[in-house]
């Protein structure tokens, strides 16, 4: 994917609105009896780029549907630069909104496609044909398909389609930018690409930026910030570094990445298994037995009878300068881990493992 | 489903496959079997029409249109469906819109409900009518003091032809409307479009294919519908005979040329009506994959 150019930036396509707060005030949604959302708050700062986290069905679609005005919460606020949007119709809220699965007008060319929101407008609100016709040439140049004004949506790629409905978006000047799984149904490499290219057009607009994904690698790459749902909870917001350091609930942590759960317990705040000390904090959890968390690469491959716990090694395998083994304990756990050194992985060889970190949650 | 096809070429990649294909003898006959339906209901009673028609030479074939009875019987076909049609297309549009876009408790009634003159007999139907607006119908005296005669009159034959008819549109375009969803729609609401604007440049083009298809089909049923119109017609000469109803008053009366003449008219509609549906597919081929494909 083709870099902004340093032209690009001088032009007024996407003038420089001022980017607008946006709070989510308590906001709660059932449907058919099932809650949706309970109580959801969140405060996002003008310029921002958040991403709503969470697996398929933990209401993050839904929120990002209340933002926008598709959805209409059963209680709490949601506000657009400390006024209340609540109750304003999808129109009034001026959101720019990109669909999962792009949702162009297929029987409207790309230009057409870009110039719908400036032609939808009532005549006095409506700028000039030419000026319509300068903004899409300008929008078109900034998605890199200047050639495909006069395509239809069908003869193009996924990607250049999921491109063509962020400018179909951006040229309506919306206050702020919503993508809802804005790469979930493109190939990995060219969902590489436009995450790039996303981050890029953010750092050009400075819009508030919004995105939902249940890819975790996307969010942690993408965002300024990571606000985590689980069925229908906020369960934690934070930057990307936070939320990988101090994960604050266990669906976080799972959600995050593999771990495996082990048996230890806590003495004055920190973790030990036997007898050994673990460098895990407990902070928080009472002295007696407590769940730990270890990911694959939080342990340290040492000789037999040593460290802090024992194992043999079940299968391996080395890719990208890790070797994976799948290592059973002596007390019949079978989990992963990941080391940097080069292992014979030979079946049943007796190891020892040191565990380096960890998370530990109250049992 | 394209999809569908895909898959099935792919197991079928040129010539058939033994194992998913039968014997060519079975094959053979299955054809046969299908070919010599078509023949004995379709292609033989089309061609019996025309023959029928012509089997006293060209003139007497038009003779039969210079016939007052028979042009007032074309002018009174034609009177009607030019209201039952754009009634229907109305009707369809407005209730295949809400149950395919909107939630709503009482949908499936409604769903039932429009499939109502499907179900019923159009002899039933008509007879309803006579039953609501008749000499003796609940609505009589109303309709003697406003002066208004509705059954034995075109305003009948109008509400019957609307009733048989009612059905088409809306059943063609919910499946198409169901499967196209909302997303578009949504797509230009948040764009700031308003309803009215999303509906006639969202809506419509993504549904025009499928309204053509059904206003062709309900134009083609209009013309010929017989049952219900028979029973509110009353059978005036000149006055409340309809195409169809004509050509069985003829066919009565032994005037079988006269009978096919007119009859032919109605074959020609349904293969003018074919025709341009052919045509259309043929023109616009890539639009109607593209507007059934996502």
């Amino acid at each position: 994917m083709p870099m902004i150019s340093q032209q690009a930036r001088g032009t007024d396509v996407i003038p420089a609105l001022k980017p607008t707060t946006v709070t989510i005030d308590r906001i709660s949604k059932t449907f058919k009896g099932a809650s949706v959302l309970e109580d959801i708050s969140l405060d996002i700062k003008a310029g921002e780029l958040i991403a709503l986290l969470g697996p398929s069905g933990s209401g993050k679609t839904t929120l990002l549907r209340i933002i926008a005005g598709l959805e209409f919460p059963d209680g709490g606020r949601v506000e657009f630069g400390g006024m209340d949007a609540t109750g304003l119709s999808v129109q009034k809220r001026k959101v720019g909104f990109v669909f999962q699965h792009y949702a162009l007008f297929k029987h409207l060319t790309i230009a057409g496609n870009i110039a719908y929101g400036l032609n939808a407008r009532p005549r006095a609100e409506r700028p000039s044909k030419s000026e319509i016709n300068r903004r899409v040439e300008a929008l078109l140049d900034l998605i890199k398909l200047s050639n495909f004004a006069d395509r239809y949506p069908s003869q193009l790629s996924g990607g250049q389609r999921q491109r063509v409905a962020l400018a179909r978006a951006l040229a309506v000047e919306p206050r702020v930018l919503l993508l809802d799984e804005p790469f979930g149904a493109l190939d990995a490499q060219v969902r590489k690409d436009l995450r790039r290219w996303l981050r890029d057009i953010h750092i050009r607009t400075g819009q508030t930026t919004i995105f939902v994904t249940h890819d975790q690698d996307e969010a942690l790459e993408l965002s300024d910030r990571v606000a985590i749902l689980h069925a229908g909870h906020l369960e934690q917001v934070g930057t990307p570094n936070d939320v990988q350091e101090h994960p604050a609930s266990i669906p976080v942590l799972k959600f995050l990445g593999d771990s495996c759960e082990l048996q230890a317990h806590s003495i004055n705040g920190q973790a030990f298994i036997g007898n050994s000390k673990l460098p895990v904090a407990a902070q928080n959890v009472k002295d007696g037995p407590v769940r730990l968390f270890v990911r694959p690469w939080q342990f340290e491959l040492v000789a037999p009878e040593a460290g802090h716990i024992q194992a043999n090694i079940k299968s391996g395998y080395r890719s990208q300068g890790l070797s994976h083994l799948s290592v059973a304990s002596d007390n019949g756990q079978i989990f992963t881990v990941d080391t940097a050194r080069p292992v014979s992985c030979q079946e049943n060889e007796r190891i020892g493992l040191q565990i380096t970190g960890g998370h530990s949650f109250p049992a | 489903m394209p999809d569908q096809a895909v898959s099935s070429n792919a197991i079928v990649p040129g010539k058939p496959n033994r194992l998913v294909t039968e014997s060519t003898v079975v094959r053979i006959a299955l054809i046969a079997i299908a070919a010599a339906f078509l023949v004995l209901f379709l292609i033989l009673p089309l061609v019996a029409v025309f023959q029928q028609a012509l089997v006293k030479g060209l003139n007497a074939y038009f003779d039969s249109f210079a016939d007052e009875d028979a042009q007032a019987a074309i002018k009174l076909s034609l009177y009607v469906t030019a209201i039952a049609v754009p009634f229907n297309l109305v009707f369809g549009l407005a209730a295949s819109w809400s149950i395919a876009k909107f939630e709503f408790t009482g949908k499936s009634f409604l769903l039932t409900l429009i499939d109502i003159p499907f179900s019923v007999s159009p002899v039933v139907s008509g007879l309803i009518f006579i039953l609501l607006f008749g000499a003796q119908g609940y609505f009589a005296p109303l309709l003697r003091t406003l002066d208004l005669q509705i059954v034995f009159a075109t305003p009948g034959i109008v509400l019957a032809t609307i009733f048989v008819t009612l059905p088409l549109v809306a059943r063609q375009l919910i499946p198409l409307m169901q499967e196209q969803g909302v997303g578009d729609e949504e797509a230009a609401l948040t764009l700031g479009a308003s309803g009215l604007y999303t509906f006639v440049t969202v809506t419509l083009p993504n549904i025009k294919w499928g309204l053509l298809y059904s206003v062709l089909l309900c134009n083609a049923r209009a013309l010929g519908e017989f049952g219900a119109v028979s029973v509110v017609s009353g059978h005036i000469r000149g006055l409340t005979d309809t195409i169809p109803l004509h050509v069985e008053i003829l066919y009565n009366e032994y005037n079988f040329v006269g009978a096919f003449a007119v009859a032919s008219l109605l074959a020609g509609l349904a293969l003018v009506t074919l025709a341009v549906k052919s045509l259309l597919e043929w023109l616009y081929a890539d639009d109607l994959a593209a507007s059934a494909g996502h």
